[in-house]
């Protein structure tokens, strides 16, 4: 056994949490960034071009 | 009172009741999300087996069952747009993939994790994990099809053809545990019955609604970008307050 499989039975709660827990929830947290990110890039993408519409 | 259900095929009209459902989808999958992991940690009991690993399953098989789901709607979808040449369709699948993709990813992900503990290793070339593996590639194959072709409403066609093709590997990965003599293990719920603790049982469901209702938002969200890049020369996406700002 090495230095990881010990650490994982000795804390398997910790393990449980961390691994899977922590990752999956970031997962989402990094995902619903991307989205915002999306639709503010989106939005001033449209502006742009209702304001380029304005000038011609 | 009768309500016209295609007036929401329309993105002009689904623009706005998406934007009003993302809210109300988010604060009840957080709610829930905090229900169920609540449950699943401090009132379900101690594996008398597996002890304190199994607690994985609760985030592990709501992400397993919502990969392979979010599949088949996203070929539905893709379906619809081919067949029908509906706008909102093609928009739908698209937006509908990169979430697909992480609950895949996530699934396999936890898995490794139980698997480490419980069998001694991350991975096995086992056909549930395999066919996972696969359905995470069909997810990454549509998102880059789609992404790879200039032109979105051929971009739509394609990647449609991928969807729908693809989906022939969601079966295989339900019963890839009774064809095959598989490590992973069978169904634990079936419909004569479980042997699941109630509390379990209650997490599990809890967290597995959570996780649809994250799904939802995140899709809606992302499909109201993808109508507004799409719709952009269009009079009402102009007249938008968001946009007029």
């Amino acid at each position: 056994m090495n230095g990881l499989d010990i650490w994982m039975r000795e804390n398997p709660i910790t393990y449980v949490l961390l691994g899977s827990y922590a990752v999956a929830f970031l997962i989402f947290a990094v995902e619903i960034a991307m989205v915002r990110h999306k639709r503010k890039i989106t939005l001033q993408q449209v502006r742009l071009m209702r304001d380029a519409g304005d000038e011609e | 009172m009768a309500i016209n259900w295609f007036k929401y095929s329309a993105p002009t009209t689904f623009y706005g009741l998406a934007g009003k459902l993302i809210p109300w989808f988010g604060i009840l999958a957080a709610i829930l999300f905090a229900v169920g992991l609540y449950i699943g940690f401090f009132v379900a009991p101690t594996d008398a087996v597996q002890g304190e690993f199994y607690r994985i399953i609760f985030i592990h098989v709501p992400s397993s069952i919502i990969s392979m789901f979010l599949y088949l709607i996203m070929a539905g979808y893709a379906a619809l747009g081919l067949i029908f040449n509906t706008r909102l369709s093609s928009m739908m699948a698209t937006a509908i993939a990169p979430t697909g993709a992480l609950f895949a990813f996530i699934s396999l992900w936890t898995g490794a994790l139980w698997g480490k503990p419980m069998w001694g290793a991350w991975w096995v070339w086992d056909a549930r994990l395999t066919s996972e593996l696969i359905l995470l590639f069909l997810y990454l194959g549509y998102i880059a099809l789609h992404a790879s072709i200039d032109d979105p409403r051929r971009a739509d066609r394609a990647a449609a053809l991928l969807a729908i093709v693809g989906s022939v590997n969601v079966p295989i990965i339900y019963f890839s545990v009774k064809w095959w003599n598989t490590l992973h293990q069978g169904s634990t719920i079936k419909f004569s019955g479980t042997s699941m603790h109630v509390a379990m049982q209650q997490a599990m469901f809890i967290t597995l609604v959570a996780c649809w209702l994250y799904a939802i938002a995140v899709i809606l969200a992302r499909v109201r970008s993808i109508i507004l890049e799409r719709e952009r020369h269009t009079k009402w996406i102009m007249e938008l307050p968001e946009v007029k700002q």
